[in-house]
């Protein structure tokens, strides 16, 4: 049970959360018009007639959205819908040029499906997918440069959005943050949305709503729109749900309306009422054909899917011997999954996972580069485990080859012969090394033979020490006890 | 030079290859019947220097044998179609100073052909209104006009009349629930309004996307033909518009209408239909019946619902197209407060009485709680009325009715100003069609007492205007009517 309980005054509550999440669709043109998705162009560079609205423009539809539509539809587990139709949603506003959005509204290109996540107690969930449709996004106000006047930046006008909507599923804003997570992981391995909260390529809106524990059916819910983080969406979450629970025990009753979410203070607050809420007048676009797909262009798009994480992570487990855990993290972002499996081909995969989620993270984190800027290569990793696991270095030793490699992105063989650095597990040389230590600190072995038997690690280190590290540790622990007795 | 101006634009065509005149001398004929016929308002905006650069080009083309069909005829163009670096205002105050930078693709496609443009004409402010009277321009007044100034019919008002005015030797209108047919009618000129999606909707203004379709006003069924080729066509950048190849519709012209089963539907017989109408409409079938086409009665059962069913469905549309002209980015701007004030003050200045009448109306339709009752209900019956035509068309190959309820009424007469639906009841025979997407033609059969022209509609299946084409011509020729 990862469930939130909030233990109120008069018993417990449990939250209730779904989410509407707005991925901006990764296309090179716009979804009604010929004009540039590029992100980061001069302010109303990437504009067309079309999305600026001019009189007579008609929009037509990019089939590359589609695809990419379907493609997500199928990264949820979702039907794909041979028939779906365009809507207008009709509402005024500066940076909305037709004065209407072109959506899908009764007919959505992608239909139920479900996204399973993982919690960090082990238990997994299924989130269920209510619907993806798509639409064109609006372009930005912006009211900062004057105090007197809005300018607009129709850059973003007319780029291709999936609405995808859950169902409410969630009971805790750790679960909503898991199913974030695996959406952008899904995305991302599709190749359908670059997943940037941050950019504002990634939306979310929430819905929340509170109920006893016990109770059936739902009570009224608010919205918050445009929660832009994973962390945010957490925190928004457990603040409304925690008002909710303070207005009902204080005996008050939640209005619908739509809040707004507070990073700085944790904190929501009205926006608008119902009662002033838009009526879109929704009604189907006449100026695009309702959009017919069939089977075999959905099998088409099927057949040509990559292995999404669920899938990698199942086959790493099964196949590569990885615990659940380990596979889930290597396969949350793609490009780790992918630079593990080069990394551990043909070598101890385990060895490789706790090197990638150990040293290399670490490394990464420390040089505050990413994955494609790190310094060792994939194969490089796995030859390192591959020079431990034959014994040609011992682990300490592997330890200074890597922070070698990471300095210089030499191969660790290379590393291992230009130093000398090769193990020595010859027990003759070993052992002469060995008499040598135990002559020159005879007041310590007669310590250890009177009953100071931790004093091992002291010798197992002088050992090392005058061998360079280079000693294999086994043999030092096994010749240093036979002569220890 | 006058005379030029007689010619249609086959004969026209004609006398260019011959060298009988320049394509220069013809432009200059009708540039010289919009200086006389200034009084009429057909023209908003007027571009003669153009349209002789434009024929001087023509005439070199011709000179060495090239050119396309319609190389050096110049055409009049409704003020809907949006011209590259030519004023295009809906003759509506809202666009005042628009001048768009692309062209529309049927207008490009005039260009393509040869003609020239003489200027842009007058038409019901966003092609809504059915007399021309809803224009910021004013009224256009209808060349066959005695004593008191009548309307041109509209939307295409200006279109129809500076086409009897012989102020142009073709022009393009558009339709939507009537708007070429009826002023055509009204003006005794020859129409078509294709089937829904023959000509590409880019870059018309759009009044009711649905609806609106391209289509000619010409002097005669042979000069539609040839205009219509130029205009039609699949674009890319209307997914409305149609692949069906576009057929060279002047070859059926002149072909037997032996066999050819006409309908004639019962509903359309109206109580109160005026006498003179129904006469000519009996005349009209009468003289196909003479050229071996067989009568054969239909019925339309849901017709009586089309007039309510299309003033749900237009002014819901328009409501959301003409949500557009909001001040901010083109057209006329009235400051205010608030971005809201803007929008108020803009809109309030920038459209006339019948557009606000309309996207009142519509937003009104689409309004939770009424979407169900309006809009919903209006499109399940648009389909019946639809597959009414489907179901008589199995009985016939073409329907013929009047175009329109009476001749050219007065401007500003009183009935029509005091109730809008006495207006809209000009489009009693037209909507429907337009309902149905179905390709129909008016053109003039003969004169009422007052020696008015009265128009007859031949309307065909779906993409079949090649028999609509072959019955207008026929019934053209049988009518011998004579043009202004």
């Amino acid at each position: 049970m990862s469930g939130m309980i909030i233990q109120g005054k008069t018993g417990d509550w449990e939250v209730i959360c779904g989410l509407e999440i707005h991925c901006q669709i990764l296309s090179k043109s716009k979804i009604f018009s010929g004009a540039s998705t590029h992100y980061g162009s001069e302010v109303n560079e990437n504009v067309s007639f079309i999305d600026a609205g001019m009189p007579g423009m008609l929009p037509t539809l990019n089939e590359e959205c589609v695809r990419q539509a379907v493609k997500t539809g199928l990264g949820l587990n979702a039907k794909i819908n041979n028939y779906s139709a365009f809507a207008r949603k009709n509402y005024f506003y500066a940076d909305l040029p037709q004065g209407y959005q072109i959506t899908q509204f009764q007919y959505p290109i992608v239909g139920e499906g479900f996204v399973k996540i993982e919690l960090e107690n082990g238990e997994t969930k299924d989130i269920g997918i209510e619907r993806l449709h798509i639409e064109q996004d609006a372009g930005k106000s912006i009211h900062d440069i004057s105090p007197t006047k809005s300018f607009i930046d129709l850059n973003r006008a007319g780029v291709g959005l999936m609405e995808i909507v859950t169902k409410p599923d969630f009971r805790s804003p750790e679960e909503a943050g898991a199913f974030l997570r695996k959406l952008r992981s899904i995305v991302r391995y599709l190749g359908t949305c670059d997943g940037n909260m941050d950019e504002g390529s990634m939306r979310c809106d929430i819905n929340v709503s509170v109920r006893k524990v016990g109770e059936d059916g739902f009570r009224t819910r608010n919205e918050m729109k445009n929660v832009n983080s994973v962390k945010f969406v957490m925190q928004a979450i457990e603040s409304e749900a925690r008002r909710h629970v303070e207005v009902y025990e204080s005996g008050g009753q939640i209005e619908q309306e739509t809040r707004q979410f507070n990073p700085t203070t944790c904190t929501t607050k009205a926006m608008r009422k119902k009662e002033y809420a838009h009526d879109y007048r929704y009604f189907p676009e006449p100026d695009l054909p309702p959009l017919v797909l069939s089977d075999e262009y959905i099998n088409n798009i099927k057949n040509d899917m990559v292995e999404l994480p669920d899938a990698k992570k199942e086959r790493f487990v099964k196949e590569l011997g990885l615990t659940p855990y380990d596979a889930s993290v290597i396969c949350e972002n793609k490009e780790v999954a992918e630079f593990f499996e080069k990394a551990a081909s043909g070598h101890d995969a385990k060895k490789v996972a706790n090197w990638l989620m150990g040293d290399f993270f670490a490394m990464l984190n420390e040089k505050k580069i990413t994955l494609a800027e790190s310094p060792i290569s994939a194969e490089n990793l796995g030859a390192l485990v591959e020079l431990v696991s034959k014994n040609v270095i011992n682990g300490k030793t592997a330890k200074d080859v890597f922070a070698i490699m990471a300095a210089t992105g030499d191969a660790p063989e290379k590393i291992v012969e230009e130093k000398g650095l090769k193990q020595v597990t010859d027990v003759g040389a070993i052992e002469k090394v060995v008499d040598e230590i135990l002559a020159n600190n005879q007041a310590n072995v007669e310590a250890y033979k009177a009953g100071k038997t931790n004093l091992i690690g002291w010798f197992v280190g002088q050992v090392m020490k005058a061998s360079q590290g280079k000693a294999n540790p086994e043999v030092v622990n096994k010749l240093l006890k036979q002569k220890l007795g | 030079m006058t005379e030029l101006t007689e010619l249609t634009i086959a004969q026209a065509s004609a006398g260019l290859k011959k060298k009988e005149f320049t394509a220069v001398e013809l432009t200059e004929a009708y540039i010289a019947n919009m200086d006389k016929h200034r009084n009429l308002n057909a023209y908003v905006c007027e571009t003669p220097d153009k349209a002789i650069a434009q024929a001087k080009i023509s005439q070199e083309k011709i000179n060495s044998g090239q050119g396309g069909d319609l190389e050096g005829i110049p055409l009049g163009i409704k003020d809907l179609f949006c011209t590259k670096g030519i004023a295009t205002t809906a003759c509506s105050n809202i666009l005042k100073g628009f001048v768009p930078p692309y062209e529309s693709t049927v207008t490009a496609n005039l260009l393509q052909a040869g003609a020239n443009f003489l200027g842009k004409l007058n038409l019901d402010e966003f092609a809504m209104g059915g007399s021309n009277e809803t224009s910021a321009f004013g009224p256009v007044i209808n060349p066959w006009s005695k004593d008191v100034p009548l309307v041109a019919g509209g939307s295409s008002g200006g279109s129809a009349a500076a086409v009897a005015a012989k102020m142009c030797a073709a022009a393009t209108g558009t339709d939507t629930g009537g708007s070429i047919r009826q002023p055509a009618a009204f003006c005794g000129v020859t129409g078509i309004k294709p089937t829904y999606g023959r000509c590409s909707r880019y870059g018309i203004i759009a009044f009711a996307s649905s609806l609106d379709q391209a289509g000619p006003i010409a002097k005669d069924v042979t000069d539609c033909a040839i205009m219509l080729k130029a205009m039609a066509g699949f674009d890319n950048k209307d997914s409305t518009s149609s692949q069906q190849p576009v057929p060279d519709f002047c070859k059926v012209l002149g072909a037997d209408v032996r066999g050819m089963r006409i309908g004639i539907p019962k509903e359309y017989r109206v109580d109160g239909l005026n006498p003179e109408i129904a006469s000519y409409w009996d005349k009209a079938a009468a003289m196909l019946k003479d050229k071996g086409a067989e009568i054969v009665e239909i019925s339309l059962p849901h017709t009586k619902y089309a007039l309510a069913v299309y003033y749900i469905i237009a002014p819901a549309e328009a409501s959301s197209n003409l949500a557009r002209y909001d001040g901010l980015r083109y057209g006329n701007r009235v400051d205010g407060e608030h971005l809201d004030d803007m929008y108020t003050n803009s809109r309030t200045a920038g459209f006339g009485k019948e557009v606000k009448r309309r996207i009142m109306i519509g937003t009104y339709v689409l309004s939770a709680g009424y979407y169900d009752a309006y809009y919903l209900k209006a499109q399940k019956v648009r389909r019946l009325i639809r597959d009414d035509f489907i179901k008589a068309f199995e009985k016939c190959d073409i329907i013929l009715t009047p175009t329109a309820p009476s001749a050219a009424f007065a401007i500003g007469d009183e009935s029509m100003q005091k109730d809008p639906i006495t207006m809209w009841l000009n489009d009693i025979f037209t909507v429907s069609i337009s309902l149905a997407g179905l390709p129909a033609m008016s053109l003039p059969i003969g004169l009422n007492h007052d020696g008015l022209p009265l128009g007859m509609q031949i309307i065909g299946k779906s993409f079949d205007e090649e028999n609509v084409f072959k019955a207008g011509y026929c019934l053209e020729q049988q009518a011998g009517f004579k043009r202004k």
